[in-house]
């Protein structure tokens, strides 16, 4: 990628650390990068490694803020590689990798782990009424804006961006999160799903779920889906707080 | 396989229903500072009329003391509500304590979480933790005075404490905590319910912030305003410290207290 004349040079601290490599302390590490006209951190990575360090280590895999591998904490805050231009971020910027998920190495984490805990913990998957579900029959029909309302909350990447952005996650580990939240909110509003809310009070009803939540809205600030977070957090606490 | 480890496996298999405890202590939290909340704009409109006169704040004062009921002035109703006020003081606090950060990693692990995020709302949570903090000490050394002194209310009264017994610097430090602690807190009560959310979530919040700060910085004005006019005229009150204050339209009825 070329450089216009009026390029910036960047200089860019990353936080490094293997956990494979024990011995090797923590470190930051700054490369120094021509920015490149429409350039993204994800860009600039590759760049990195390409032509700086091989060595260094970053997920991705869509590059278009689809897959939610790219998270990592940019100048402080979690936001996507592939979705932050660097023109948006003064010279000096500095990475880490997302705090709260086990660290595989550099700015790559594990959120799979953690999501999927989350997930069997939440129960959060269609239970229907029936134990054995017929899959030659067709589905019901769903009316078309609650499959819009559904889908709206099933944009969510798991890309652990708002519960890096907690400070209720950072001081308590067990709190289930917005995202959390927001996929017991998305199965309430599915008709397929036969629970009900006494059935999601059971899961969420405490201090490590909805009631944990200490409304610093970090997460519905810094969603790179921009998803109503702020919405479904109250929502569900009204809801459960009646039951 | 033994009866005791069968046993095991069936307490095992039943799980519990989830206790509502955290749900009703959730609800409570939030009511209980409401009205602590409201109370606090009552309190200082009450304490802020010495701004209109000294008969306004002797005029307010006696009706809370009974005495446009019954005729004569029975203190003894201000404990009854100062006790009531501590009562839901003393609830509210015990139910954020939950909230706390619980010991030094917890608190090392927010502070650098807020200092990378430069987030407001994260940020105006901590602000809310330490003046909470601060107000177990300062909220309780004045409910305490009230509730032990109740007759000790009037425009000479209350001067002579804010100057002579050097009450301001507790009122000046409460006055802060209170605008600031409740000014947030109301604010996260609004978007923790979402309350007045409208079909703009995002444009409510930021109206519902810009009111928070307006009615803080108003009151916190309103209050320094009303703590200055006390100290004035308890300057000014000092030769005859203890003296209380008469309308010149009661006098004839035996004076303040």
């Amino acid at each position: 990628m070329n450089a216009p004349a009026t390029a910036r040079r960047l200089r860019v601290h990353v936080l490094r650390y293997n956990p494979a490599e024990p011995e090797v302390l923590p470190r930051t590490q700054t490369y120094e990068v021509d920015e490149a006209e429409g350039m993204t951190l994800f860009i600039l990575l590759s760049e990195l490694r390409e032509k700086h360090d091989p060595s260094l280590q970053f997920d991705f895999v869509c590059r278009a803020g689809v897959c939610g591998s790219c998270g990592m904490v940019i100048n402080g805050r979690p936001g996507l590689a592939c979705r932050t231009l660097t023109a948006e971020l003064p010279a000096d910027i500095t990475l880490a990798p997302l705090p709260t998920f086990e660290l595989i190495g550099d700015l790559s984490v594990n959120t799979g782990k953690w999501m999927r805990e989350m997930t069997e913990r939440l129960e959060a998957w269609v239970h229907t009424k029936e134990q054995e579900v017929d899959l030659r029959r067709h589905e019901e029909r769903m009316d078309p804006d609650l499959a819009d309302e559904v889908y709206e909350l099933d944009r969510c990447i798991e890309c652990g961006c708002c519960v890096a952005a907690c400070g209720t996650a950072h001081m308590r580990r067990d709190f289930v999160g917005a995202v959390g939240i927001n996929k017991v909110g998305r199965f309430r509003l599915d008709p397929r799903d036969a629970r009900g809310d006494e059935d999601f009070y059971e899961l969420l009803g405490n201090d490590d779920g909805v009631f944990g939540c200490m409304s610093l809205l970090a997460c519905n600030d810094l969603c790179p889906k921009e998803l109503p977070l702020q919405s479904q957090i109250a929502f569900l606490r009204r809801r459960l707080a009646r039951i | 396989m033994n009866s005791t480890h069968a046993g095991m496996l069936a307490a095992d298999a039943i799980r519990p229903r989830a206790s509502r405890w955290p749900a009703r202590l959730d609800v409570a939290q939030s009511v209980s500072g409401l009205l602590l909340a409201l109370f606090m704009w009552g309190h200082m409109v009450f304490v802020a009329s010495i701004l209109v006169s000294k008969d306004a704040m002797w005029t307010i004062t006696k009706l809370f003391e009974g005495y446009f009921v019954f005729g004569e002035s029975y203190p003894g109703i201000v404990s009854v509500i100062v006790a009531l006020v501590f009562g839901l003081f003393i609830l509210h606090a015990g139910l954020a304590l939950r909230k706390f950060p619980a010991n030094y990693r917890q608190y090392s692990l927010f502070g650098r979480h807020m200092r990378g995020m430069r987030h407001e709302d994260t940020t105006l949570w901590y602000w809310q933790v330490l003046t909470g903090f601060a107000l177990f000490f300062l909220a309780s050394a004045h409910l305490w005075w009230m509730l032990t002194h109740p007759g000790m209310i009037g425009p000479y009264a209350s001067a002579d404490r804010v100057w002579g017994d050097h009450f301001w610097i507790l009122y000046l430090l409460l006055l802060f905590a209170v605008e600031l602690h409740g000014g947030i807190g109301l604010y996260r009560l609004a978007v923790k319910w979402g309350v007045f959310e409208g079909k703009d979530p995002a444009a409510s919040r930021r109206r519902l912030r810009a009111a928070k700060w307006t009615i803080t910085v108003f009151l916190i004005a309103l209050g320094l305003a009303t703590l200055a006019a006390y100290v004035k005229i308890g300057i000014e009150h000092a030769p005859q410290r203890g003296e209380r204050y008469t309308p010149a339209w009661v006098q004839h009825e035996g004076g303040e207290s």
